[in-house]
């Protein structure tokens, strides 16, 4: 399909020259009460690269993703997006950043009085107003089409299965061209056809758009798939970060234990 | 966001564990009763700074302000006509009734006319669409922080108390007054025609009665004081969505208090505003 959207108005920056990480997180913390959740969390993504991030239920790994994209601020440490500190950057500020970043939630969020069609064009509506009507048309036609959704366009999201809402939360995600993507359980609660197929689209995605993502999830073998190097979070903190050999090889007990199970 | 700020993300996610306490006008434990009515009042003074500051930089968000007049308005307006005609002909039974008694009939159009004008029109419609509009607001707004709509919205870098409150609000404020138009000309209306069925009457001769002498100090000011009715019924009703924790429940609890505040608030604001016109507007 034939799309008229300048794709260079939000351009990806240089892969291959870039040295500042996309994603850098710096000794964070973040309690809730007296219940710590994060407790100094290090991490590094570099664009183009994925890291997933594994660990228990009530590790703070949705905390984590909920850190960078500034919907939680943190107690103390430092998050830098392609090297802009936000962890004192005022709500007002947090726009411009924002639209770097595509956030896949977890159950989709997509927006419930509105079609498939109208979720995806809801971000460019607000963000690319330059864009005309058959523009953003097109432009959210195509989108839908990266994901397999065409035919969805005029369905509300209470009339599709989760999968197809992971999918159009998907597509709203990439609207503006982010650089990063942040994915929160892409196959929870899916079966494992559509998992299998969430993660080809998520690999296909980053292959043509060359994103840095970070994808936090419990499942191993999509964390496997999708990823560059893996994460296991526990009690708040990065107990060990490397490709899978490297966790296979790890004397960690815990590391052994999750690596057994999962 | 700078420390100490009421944000609509912080500390309410459905899956962060051991959230505080949802401050309460009746709380069971934490702040207590006083501890609680101040710290919600608090917490709406933050988020009503929050809203205002939200409104009036730019862009603005006329798309979804014509679309919150629309919902507020138009869709209230048969309601609140109903309410009006129902206050029109009970005022001329019981003021017909009366005024017979003491051998005043001759000032029964003035009385409905006045009646309806400066105190029952404004207030029913202020109280009606609390009920109509502060619930739908307050379930729809909790409905959306408890699926996480909100979060995806500001996660989209769209500002949501200027999407989502300041245009229901400024919907609010503008339509109030217009509805309580409505509601006082069919309050008028109807007491007329209640009046001219057992006693002739014809509706232009009642409202040249009714409203003579009337003067603009009487019939502006009480109806304009309903946009503070819009004010409090958009305000709280937002602020109780947009703060919803705990699922249907949650979105439950966010409808009946928006509606049940809403309600208490725009009386005790016309207390207050009926002293304050009589002061200013003699």
């Amino acid at each position: 399909m034939a799309t008229t959207y300048d794709i260079a108005a939000n351009p990806a920056p240089n892969v291959q020259n870039s040295v500042v990480p996309a994603v850098a997180v710096e000794d964070l913390h973040k309690s809730y009460g007296a219940q710590k959740v994060l407790n100094g969390v290090t991490l590094t993504v570099a664009q183009g690269e994925t890291l997933a991030v594994l660990g228990r239920s009530g590790t703070g790994k949705s905390v984590l993703l909920r850190v960078i994209i500034g919907l939680a601020k943190p107690d103390s440490g430092s998050v830098r997006i392609q090297g802009q500190e936000i962890a004192d950057v005022p709500l007002d500020g947090m726009g411009e950043i924002r639209k770097k970043m595509g956030f896949l939630f977890q159950h989709a969020a997509l927006y419930d009085s509105l079609t498939v069609g109208e979720n995806v064009a809801f971000p460019l509506e607000h963000h690319r107003r330059d864009m005309s009507r058959s523009q953003r048309d097109d432009r959210v036609m195509q989108l839908l089409g990266e994901v397999g959704m065409e035919s969805a366009r005029n369905k509300m999201p209470s009339n599709i299965s989760g999968g197809m809402q992971k999918r159009v939360g998907l597509a709203r995600a990439l609207a503006l061209d982010p650089h990063i993507l942040l994915l929160d359980e892409p196959t929870a609660g899916l079966d494992p056809i559509s998992s299998g197929e969430i993660d080809e689209l998520v690999l296909k995605l980053q292959r043509e758009h060359q994103m840095a993502s970070i994808v936090v999830t419990h499942d191993l073998h999509s964390a496997r798939t999708i990823a560059n190097s893996l994460a296991i979070l526990d009690k708040g903190n990065v107990i060990i970060e490397g490709t899978y050999d490297d966790l296979q090889k790890s004397d960690i007990e815990f590391v052994k234990e999750f690596l057994k199970v999962s | 966001m700078t420390s100490g700020e009421l944000t609509l993300s912080e500390g309410n996610h459905s899956k962060q564990p051991k959230q505080r306490a949802e401050p309460a006008l009746v709380s069971e434990s934490g702040p207590g009763l006083f501890g609680g009515f101040f710290e919600w009042f608090g917490e709406l003074g933050i988020f009503a700074w929050q809203v205002v500051r939200a409104a009036v930089t730019p862009p603005y968000e006329w798309q979804e302000l014509i679309r919150q007049l629309d919902d507020v308005g138009s869709k209230s307006l048969p309601l609140v006509a109903l309410a009006g005609s129902a206050i029109g002909v009970v005022l001329s039974m019981e003021t017909s009734a009366s005024l017979t008694r003491f051998g005043a009939k001759s000032l029964l159009p003035s009385a409905i006319v006045y009646s309806v004008v400066q105190e029952m029109g404004p207030i029913i419609t202020g109280l009606v669409v609390s009920g109509r509009v502060g619930a739908g607001i307050g379930a729809q707004l909790a409905s959306m922080k408890v699926t996480e709509q909100i979060d995806a919205i500001e996660a989209s870098a769209i500002n949501p108390f200027r999407l989502l409150a300041a245009t229901r609000i400024l919907a609010c404020i503008l339509m109030l007054p217009l509805l309580t138009l409505a509601a006082d000309a069919c309050g008028v209306f109807m007491g007329w025609f209640t009046q001219s069925l057992s006693e002739p009457l014809s509706l232009r001769h009642f409202i040249d009665v009714g409203f003579r002498g009337a003067t603009l100090n009487d019939l502006l000011p009480p109806t304009f004081k309903t946009a503070v009715f819009g004010l409090i019924i958009g305000l709280v009703a937002c602020f109780q969505g947009m703060r919803t924790r705990g699922g249907a429940e949650g979105v439950g609890r966010a409808a009946t208090s928006s509606v049940v505040l809403a309600s208490l608030f725009v009386i005790l604001a016309d207390v207050v505003l009926v002293k304050f016109i009589l002061v200013v507007f003699p």
